[in-house]
Formats: C-alpha cells, structure tokens, sequence
C-alpha cells in the first residue's frame, strides 16, 4: 500500500513538472496552450537520441532536454506565439492544436512510431525495501530520483517566483502589462524567458518520464489531458496549486489503476469533472488571486 | 416589437439561391455516381459541425468533447439496430433521443466557469465515453469496435447497397431537414436570445435572459443533432468504433466549423465539403501524414486569419497587416 503511496507521489512529481510550465503560461499569460505536451515529447526525443546515437550519459541529457525544449520554446514564442497572446481562446485553442498535430506527425516521420526505450544507469536501476506485509514500502532508485530532482525544482521555482526580481517583475507583467512596461519592464524579455523556461521544463519532464511513461508520437495528446487536468484542477495562481493536484492525480490514478484496473482512467476523469464543476476556477485559488 | 419581429423573419428567409443549391446537392448522388459514398460523409460531417455551430457560434461555449455525442449516437443507434430492430429512422430516433438524454445530463458541466473549464469537463465527458465503451466489451465490442450491424431498408423499399447511393441521400435529407429546423431555432426570438448571451453574458442577464436554463438547452439541443450526425454514420457504415469518441475528432470537427466560419449555419456545410476533399486529396499524396498538413493549415489559419485566407486579394491592401503574417 505504501509502495502504491510512493509511486503514486513519484508519478504525481512528474506531472508536476511537465505541467508547471503550462500553469504559467496558461494561468499567468492567459494562453490555452495545448501543444504543450510537444514540448514534453522533444525533451524526450532528445534524451533518447542523445544516449543512443551519441552515448552522452543520462545526467548530462537531461540539462540538455532543458536547454533543447527551451531555445525551441524561445523562437517558437518569438515568431508564433507572441501575435496571439490577444486573440480569443478559440483560436488559441485551434493554434496550439494545430501544432500539436504537426509535432505528432513530425515524430512519426523522423524517428518512427515505434516506442522508444531509455536505458538508465545501473545506479537507477534498484529497488529498496522497508517493512513487510502490507506496510511494505518498495522503493524504485528512479522513482526516488524523480521526486529528488522535482522537490528540488519545486523549491527553487517557488523560490525564483516569490523572492526574486524576476518573479515580481513577472508577476508585474501578468496583472497589467501596460503598467509594467510604463515601469520599464521589458515585458516582452519577460514573457519570452518565462515561456522558454515552461518550456524547458517540459522538456526536463518529458527527459524524465520518458522511462516511465513511455514515449512515442502520441505522447503529446496522449498526456495534454493530464496536463490540462493539473493546470484545471489545481487553479493556475500559485505554484502549489498545480503542485498538489498533480499528487492527487498521481496517488489517485496509480491507485486506481491497481485496485480496479477495469476502469482504467475513468477515475480520474470523474474525479476531474467533479472537482471543476464543484469550484470551477480550481481547487486551490486564492480570493481575488487571478 | 414588431420591428424585431419583421427583422428576424427576414434574416430567417430562405434566399434565391439557396433552393437550386440544395436540389443540386440532393441530385449529386446520382450526378456523381462514382462518389456516392463521400456525398454521404460529407452530409454527415456537415450535421456534425452544424451541432457545434449551434454551441460555439451562437452561444459562445468552447467545447473540446463534442464527439462524445457523436459517439453516444452512433453507439445506441448501432446497438438497437443490433439487439432491437433495423429500421434506419426509428435507429436514428434512438441516436437522436441518447444523445440529447446525455446533453442534458452534462449541460450542468458549462454552466459555470471559465473557456478553459469548460474545455476541460467537454472533453473529460468525450474522454469517460471512450473509456467505458472500450470497458463494457460484452456490450460495444471494445477496442475492435462494434461489428455486425445491418440495417433494413430505408421506409421499407429503399436497400443501403454498396455504391452509397441511398445512403448519400439518407443523410441528405437528414441534414436538409435538421437545416430548416435549425434555421428557424436560431432565426426565433429564442435564438436572438442566444446570441445575446454569446455577446455579453452579464447584460444578457441583466435583461432578464435566464442564461442557465438557456444555455442548458441549447446544449441539449446541439447534443441531439450531433447524435443524429453519430446515428447517420453507424447507420451507413454499419459499424462504430471507439476512435468515434477520440480527441482528433472533436478536433476535426471544430476546424471544419473554423474553416466554413463560425456563426453562420452554412459555415459547418461548406467547411465539410472543403475539409472532407482536401483530407481525401491530401492522404491519397501522404496517408500517413495527412495530420502534418492539417496542423500545418490550421495554424497558418489562425496566424493569418480566416478572414484574409479566404479573400487573397486584401493582402496587400491597406497596408495593416498583423503579427507573423
């Protein structure tokens, strides 16, 4: 049961992280991204080129995931995501579906449908054991890992958002950009690296999951629900919001895949569908908060 | 009053040009012999966006899950067919009556709100749909689909024969019938009222327009048409599959309404018929990668603006042009 907990929490983490760049720019920046997941999958593809074409190590992939999404989520906020921040949400929606669609077909076309596979350093590879029966707590090296390296970056964005110059003059642009640009911000730089940064951080989860979560062409509509779940379910004004709907979603569907598998992923839907039209703003808002 | 009255029987009024148009697409299956078996698609992809438009175009409610009517439809209209009886219209009665059933169940989900939960909770509905049709086995077929449905003949005389042909005007006089009814639905002093909360929600309310009981009607309605756009495709095609409930198809359907253009009621017909032949040219060149090009198209749509793509001339007039275009 507590190994259920802890894969759970390890699967939730990750959501996180593949999400919480698409709770800044959804819930900051006001756009419906829905190629987001894109992003997620180039992170993927790049850590599994990388270690099968060129033997680069798996630590040093996943910094490179990062930067690779990220340059790509500059130039593509740079040419074709800025004109739209405006625009009504259908067309965002239709936008981002589009390039979704072509990112799918892309893999396809390049590197093949099939799955890919990541071999992880043998250090990841165990599994430690604590207790017995039904306490028993089976912890995979990977999963610990995962959630090593999320908590860390959940601190260190909770941290680059509250306490920083950054964060408060990204906070500054979201609530009136025009104020903020009178205050001599640079709101476009602002939005661009903040953009970047989701980006990359969904490249980062995408590196990450790829062992988990498989990865293929299909990833990115394959887990846009997920991410979409998080950003809806969590609320989109704080960082702990998506934080603890992405755990919720993680415990509950683990969970429920392994005590009534018949029903698949029909928890998770009910329990989104539930929670939105309960307090459809998210769960986690603050009052007044945007 | 009267002045409005007299404002919208105008507009509800059939034009010129309008009767020669849809005789020319009723004789189609037999001008276009050969091609029968797409008419019939494309009529029933036109119902299916004509059910969106109602939604998003003259009430303003985004929805990702649309094809969880569509599904809903065409599944009970496959399965009574199956279990109950073969008759097309009474099949077709059934899709309609499911799928309205389930509009109104979830009408309560767009009621509160903002786009992005309400894009989440249409295509969490659409997602719960696929699930339990792939679940329930015993009754759907799961994930190969519901197999073995036959259907009498249409009234008795007309048999659903290989060239399409009946099919292709089943459908169509299926989507003429929904487009008078429709047109009037939209054209009556309720319609206006849908459009007044698509505007301005608040001031909508403001008047007096009770917006929740409205809105859950028009999403009942939109559902119904939908399942009857699901029904026609089980009925035709003698079969239905999970992919009815897929994300891509809920997609489809709101491009095809973006490329005929939103809030006209023969924006969902004519987004079909250019939707349905440049999928059918496209995956004839590159079958497999049709879904690049449509991506490819839909995002230079919206960068472009649907406007400008349709009318080239205006690109270089005025000299106000906007963004990466």
């Amino acid at each position: 049961m507590l190994t259920i907990l802890f894969d759970g929490i390890a699967y939730g983490m990750l959501l996180f992280i593949l999400a919480v760049g698409l709770a800044v720019t959804m819930g900051l920046m006001n756009f419906i991204n829905l190629a987001h997941g894109a992003f997620a999958m180039v992170g993927g593809y790049i850590t599994v080129l990388l270690m099968q074409k060129f033997g680069v190590p798996f630590l040093l992939c996943l910094p490179l995931a990062f930067v690779g999404s990220a340059l790509l989520g500059a130039l593509l906020e740079r040419t074709l995501y800025r004109p739209l921040y405006h625009k009504p949400h259908l067309d965002q929606v239709l936008f981002s579906i589009g390039l979704t669609f072509m990112a799918v077909a892309s893999a396809d076309y390049f590197i093949g449908s099939g799955q890919q596979i990541i071999q992880l350093p043998e250090w990841l590879k165990g599994r430690t054991e604590f207790g017995d029966g039904a306490w028993m707590l089976g912890m995979g090296h990977y999963r610990l890992f995962i959630i090593a390296v999320c908590a860390a970056l959940t601190v260190a964005l909770q941290y680059v958002l509250t306490k920083t110059r950054f964060g408060s003059r990204l906070r500054a642009s979201v609530d009136d950009q025009r104020v903020a640009a009178g205050m001599g911000i640079n709101v476009n730089l602002v939005f661009l690296t903040t953009f970047a940064v989701g980006s990359g951080l969904a490249g980062l989860g995408g590196a990450l999951g790829a062992e988990v979560l498989g990865l293929d062409p299909s990833f990115p509509l394959k887990f846009m629900i997920y991410f979409l779940i998080v950003v809806a379910v969590g609320g989109t004004s704080s960082i702990t919001g998506p934080l603890l709907a992405a755990l919720l979603l993680g415990i509950a569907d683990v969970a429920g895949k392994y005590y009534i598998p018949k029903l698949g992923g029909f928890i998770v839907y009910s329990l989104m569908i539930a929670i939105l039209i309960w307090r459809p703003q998210g769960l986690f808002v603050r009052k007044g908060g945007k | 009053m009267s002045n409005t009255q007299d404002l919208l029987r105008q507009t509800g009024r059939w034009k010129r040009w309008e009767v020669p148009l849809w005789l020319l697409a009723l004789a189609s299956p037999l001008l276009l012999s050969g091609h029968a078996l797409i008419i019939n698609e494309i009529a029933i992809v036109a119902l299916f966006a004509l059910s969106l438009d109602l939604i998003l175009g003259f009430t303003g409610i985004v929805s990702l899950g649309h094809a969880a009517f569509f599904g809903m439809g065409a599944y009970s209209a496959a399965l009574f067919a199956k279990l109950v009886m073969p008759d097309p219209l009474v099949g077709l009665a059934v899709g309609i009556a499911c799928a309205a059933l389930l509009g109104a169940l979830c009408s309560a989900t767009i009621l509160r709100g903002t786009d992005l939960t309400r894009l989440m909770v249409t295509l969490g509905v659409a997602l719960i749909l696929g699930e339990l049709a792939n679940k329930l086995d015993w009754l759907t077929g799961g994930a190969d689909g519901l197999q073995g449905v036959m259907m009498g003949p249409l009234l008795g005389q007309f048999e659903f024969d290989l060239t399409g042909r009946t099919a292709a005007w089943y459908s169509l006089t299926v989507l003429l019938v929904v487009f008078v009814i429709t047109r009037r639905f939209v054209n009556s002093p309720f319609g206006a009222t849908l459009k007044a909360i698509r505007d301005n929600r608040l001031r909508a309310m403001a008047i007096g327009i009770a917006v929740n009981s409205r809105m859950a009607l028009v999403y009942t309605v939109a559902a119904a048409l939908a399942g009857a756009a699901g029904a026609l495709l089980a009925q035709t095609t003698g079969f239905a599959s999970l992919d009815l409930f897929e994300f891509h198809r809920s997609a489809d359907v709101m491009l095809i309404l973006v490329i005929g253009g939103v809030g006209w009621l023969y924006g969902g017909i004519t987004g079909a018929i250019v939707f349905k032949l440049m999928q059918d040219a496209i995956s004839s060149i590159t079958p497999q990668y049709w879904t690049f090009w449509i991506g490819l198209f839909l995002v230079v749509l919206v960068l472009v603006g649907r406007e400008r793509l349709i009318r080239p001339w205006t690109w270089f007039g005025k000299g106000k042009t906007g963004g990466a275009a």
